[in-house]
């Protein structure tokens, strides 16, 4: 299931602006990936070039090249909605469909690629996308309810559920804990552990706690001044970033000098 | 999903990628086409008519549109007579438009300071959700109001000008009170409380800082209203009459306007004209409605582009 | 680590206001306090307005409601064979409503497809440039519609007409007649739905455009098209804007006089042959037409219909009105 990114090289621009400069990595398969930096580094609008969400902006453009298992996501012959198909994302803040249920949401990406499914499968599908996101306990008996109704921490579950629905081969999350308290934080971190089994995850947060205690590799992200591109500065194993960096604005980010 | 060759194998791992990739579902991409092609067409759609309307406005009314036009009436006019204007319609729209702004005007400002500075409570919930319910009156029913009020005071029967001003009056009206209280609305209250703080009294305060800030905005609102209400025809059909000639009192007599004039020029219709008779005009009557629907536009136009171009010179201060 | 705290730090600064504007009212003296009253008085006297339009249209109407039915058909003015007002007021209000429910079915669709073209479909700058030429469309007064109907527009689609009435002829139990003149039902409507466009496609677009980023992106992440997102984020968010959008244009579309005057052949029947003259007629275009020549009680008459517009339109404008108070809240909270 899961597939490596190999990113070259690539530059993000709006309009004129270049907003990301000359970022090359390699992010493994069945991992945990983190991005951390300050605010403004442009580690979000990276991670959104993985599956090509930047292009929603208007003038949004990337040179360089993104591979998935060797296939450029960029290139002539791929669809940018595939790509979001095989490229799933988790938004910042928890973003269940209103008019939906709980059901309804967990099966709204399939609906979309596939209209004729048949019921038992559906439920299948729910049950199963439901148990991956740890979810399945608490909203088994009220399936038909609209997903606004649940918990933030919940809500942010469900949208989990509804991206890993669509089977995809990687899940970005955009500071996933962000809007959410401790607890629901602890267990989407839980589920992260678990997901890595089955998909590369990419996650973008601004808690350094939260990277080290989730990823097995961490790239840390900086911006020289306002205006400015924001760069890759450093990538290696999370231990290694934490504890002995190679960089000098590494070591002062993670140890709470600045940002 | 199609190639099933071993995971281990790379080449077979990237074509299975690609196949992911590249796996454009012909039928959604067809929906998405199709429904992109239908928006399309529906903007398509409407502007034709649009452009439609314009262009026979100009080519049919510009013939007839000169100063001869614009500036007689249509007083001993009969026939397929190759003469007569809209001057006594256009003098009558402006005093009719200019009555009902003069009785408008006021009250929609009042109303939409009493709604942003001190609106509260049940009254000002009803006069939001009433103002926005006004909105919506037909303007025939307007002027069935007007009619009925000065029917009153005056005897049934009577046609004048003030009585289409105040139906215009109460379409104009709720369309002010709108656009002034989403101007005033705009003013930011660091302003209110920094004119408060220097111990201003509130209604100075108000008229010196709140409607100066705004100035704009409600010279807009107001240019805009008027435009609206100009085009009116029923209410001004049935309360101030037809009329042929000039008349620049609204407290005296019938008065003609610009969309009765173009309303009544269309419904006298095609002349019948004698076959040897040289100086008549079979169409005259849809010349002069097309010229007058030519000058009414242009009023229209202009009234909306000084509208937006005042917003537009000088609203960036504000924000 | 201080990145992280910048959201709160704007709360504060925007909840102050409000409560110290609730501070004034108990220091007004002197000419504050008679501004308060002048303006508050307005705001009283604009309710006021209202009903008074209510209420003279029900005193002037009143007359015809308690007439005899000799009273109506001599000096009422009725069309002959009507002996009671409801002869005259039913087929109307069945016109008014057949003519309006046209307008609005040929409108919405094109009116949801321009407010989307233009809130998620055309380039920003051109969206705003669009806008303003839907926004004309509504600045051009209905006299010059009905001027543009009646002469051009009619004699062009009465050809289509005479096509579509010879297709629908092969159906069984029902003969389509059609006039050559396009001064039909179905050629009124079809102007009503251009003027009706703009202020559907206004609201619509507006709702449209409020749609929360979240969800739009939650659609485009799960692959879907930019036509799946519409369906699946903003259709659904939107939907109890556009009914009320779709209702507003209704109640233009009942009080529109002009374009249907002038383009319709009346009748006063309970027709459905939207494509042949003579057979209905509306309650604004009705009064119109009579108003010049009647007295006394054909006035009375007139105002008395006009009363079932004013309930009609009211009834259709508060509705929407209410959806749209109700939304607003909704959006408030969240």
């Amino acid at each position: 299931m899961a597939q490596r990114i190999d990113v070259k090289d690539l530059n993000i621009y709006y309009g004129d602006f270049l907003a990301v400069e000359g970022v090359s990595m390699t992010i493994d398969p069945k991992s945990v990936t983190a991005f951390i930096g300050p605010s403004g580094c442009g580690k979000s609008t990276f991670l959104r070039t993985l599956n090509r969400m930047h292009e929603v902006i208007p003038g949004a453009r990337v040179d360089g090249s993104v591979e998935l298992e060797g296939v450029d996501l960029y290139g002539d012959d791929v669809d940018p909605v595939a790509v979001r198909r095989t490229v799933g994302m988790v938004f910042q803040r928890p973003n269940p469909f209103p008019t939906m249920s709980i059901r309804d949401n967990v099966l709204a990406g399939v609906k979309l690629n596939n209209k004729r499914i048949s019921k038992s499968d559906a439920d299948e599908l729910v049950e199963s996308s439901l148990r991956g996101a740890n979810l399945w306990n608490e909203v088994k008996d009220r399936l038909e309810k609209p997903g606004s109704g649940l918990s933030g921490g919940q809500q942010q579950r469900l949208c989990i559920a509804r991206a890993i629905a669509v089977k995809p081969q990687v899940v970005l999350m955009d500071e996933p804990c962000s809007a959410l308290d401790p607890i629901s934080t602890l267990a989407i971190e839980d589920l992260i552990q678990e997901l890595k089994k089955d998909y590369t995850i990419v996650i973008v947060t601004h808690n350094m706690q939260q990277a080290a205690r989730v990823s097995d590799r961490t790239a840390f992200f900086n911006i020289a001044g306002t205006g400015k591109p924001g760069r890759l500065i450093e990538m290696n194993d999370t231990a290694t970033i934490f504890s002995s960096p190679a960089e000098k604005a590494t070591e002062d980010y993670v140890s709470g000098r600045f940002g | 999903m199609s190639a099933t060759t071993s995971i281990t194998d790379d080449a077979g791992a990237v074509e299975r990628t690609r196949a992911l990739l590249t796996s454009a579902d012909t039928g959604r991409r067809r929906t998405d086409r199709a429904m992109t092609v239908l928006i399309y067409g529906a903007f398509t759609l409407a502007v034709i008519p649009l452009v439609s309307l314009l262009w026979t406005v100009v080519v049919n009314g510009i013939e007839r549109f000169n100063g001869d036009f614009l500036f007689t009436s249509m007083r001993g006019v009969f026939g397929g007579m190759d003469m007569g204007g809209a001057y006594h319609a256009a003098v009558g729209t402006l005093m009719i438009t200019l009555t009902a702004t003069v009785i408008s005007v006021p009250i929609g400002l009042l109303v939409a300071i009493y709604l942003v500075e001190y609106g509260r409570g049940a009254l000002a919930r009803a006069t939001t959700f009433f103002v926005d319910v006004m909105t919506g009156i037909p303007s025939i029913v307007a002027g069935l109001f007007a009619f009925a009020l000065f029917t009153i005071f005056l005897g049934p029967g009577a046609k004048l000008g003030i009585i289409a001003a105040v139906a215009l009056s109460v379409l104009m009206i709720p369309v002010v009170v709108r656009s002034c209280e989403e101007m005033l609305k705009l003013v930011p209250n660091e302003l209110r409380e920094a004119s408060y703080a220097l111990g201003v009294p509130k209604w100075l305060t108000i008229v010196r800082v709140v409607l100066r800030t705004s100035v704009a905005g409600i010279t807009t609102g107001v240019l805009l209203s008027i435009a609206r209400v100009i085009g009116e025809t029923a209410p001004i059909l049935i309360t101030a009459g037809v009329s042929d000639s000039i008349n620049f009192n609204p407290f005296d007599g019938r008065m003609m306007t610009l969309p009765v004039y173009i309303f009544s020029q269309y419904r006298q219709g095609p002349v019948p004209c004698r076959e040897d008779a040289l100086d008549c005009l079979v169409g005259i009557n849809f010349d002069r409605a097309w010229a007058a629907a030519l000058l009414l536009i242009i009023i229209v136009m202009l009234l909306n582009l000084i509208g937006r171009l005042v917003t537009r010179w000088f609203s960036p201060k504000l924000r | 680590m201080t990145t992280t705290d910048s959201p709160p730090d704007a709360k504060p600064g925007r909840l102050k206001p409000p409560t110290r504007r609730r501070n004034h009212g108990d220091t007004e003296r002197g000419f504050s306090r008679v501004f308060r009253w002048i303006t508050t008085g307005s705001g009283a006297f604009l309710l006021l307005v209202l009903a008074a339009v209510a209420v003279f249209l029900i005193a002037r109407g009143l007359p015809a409601l308690t007439a005899s039915p000799e009273e109506l058909s001599g000096k009422g003015g009725l069309p002959t064979g009507m002996n009671s007002l409801w002869d005259l007021v039913g087929p109307l209000v069945f016109g008014t409503l057949l003519a309006a429910a046209m307008a609005l079915l040929l409108a919405t669709p094109v009116a949801i497809g321009i407010a989307l073209f233009i809130s998620h479909y055309a380039p920003r700058r051109a969206a705003s440039v669009i806008g303003y030429v839907i926004d004309l469309l509504a600045a051009i007064p209905s006299v010059v519609f009905g001027l543009w109907g009646g002469r051009t527009l009619a004699p062009i689609i009465s050809d289509v007409w005479v096509w579509i009435a010879g297709v629908l002829d092969f159906l069984p139990f029902w003969t389509v007649n059609v006039t050559n003149t396009g001064r039909s039902l179905a050629t009124a409507s079809v102007v009503l739905a251009v003027m009706v466009l703009p202020i559907i496609t206004a609201v619509s677009r507006e709702v449209f455009l409020q749609t929360p980023t979240l969800h739009e992106e939650a659609a485009l992440a799960l692959g879907a098209t930019r036509w799946e997102m519409i369906r699946t984020a903003v259709l659904p968010f939107g939907r109890s804007g556009v009914i009320s959008a779709a209702m507003l244009g209704l109640g233009r579309a009942l009080g529109e006089t002009m374009a249907v005057l002038m383009i319709l052949s009346p009748g006063i029947l309970y027709s459905f042959q939207i494509f042949d003259s003579g057979q209905q007629q509306t309650i604004a275009a009705f009064i119109a037409s009579r108003f010049a020549e009647a007295s006394g009680l054909a006035v009375n008459v007139l105002i008395a219909t006009g009363l079932a517009l004013f309930v009609i339109t009211m009834v259709v404008n508060m509705g929407a009105r209410a959806i749209v108070a109700r939304r607003k809240e909704f959006s408030g909270a969240n």
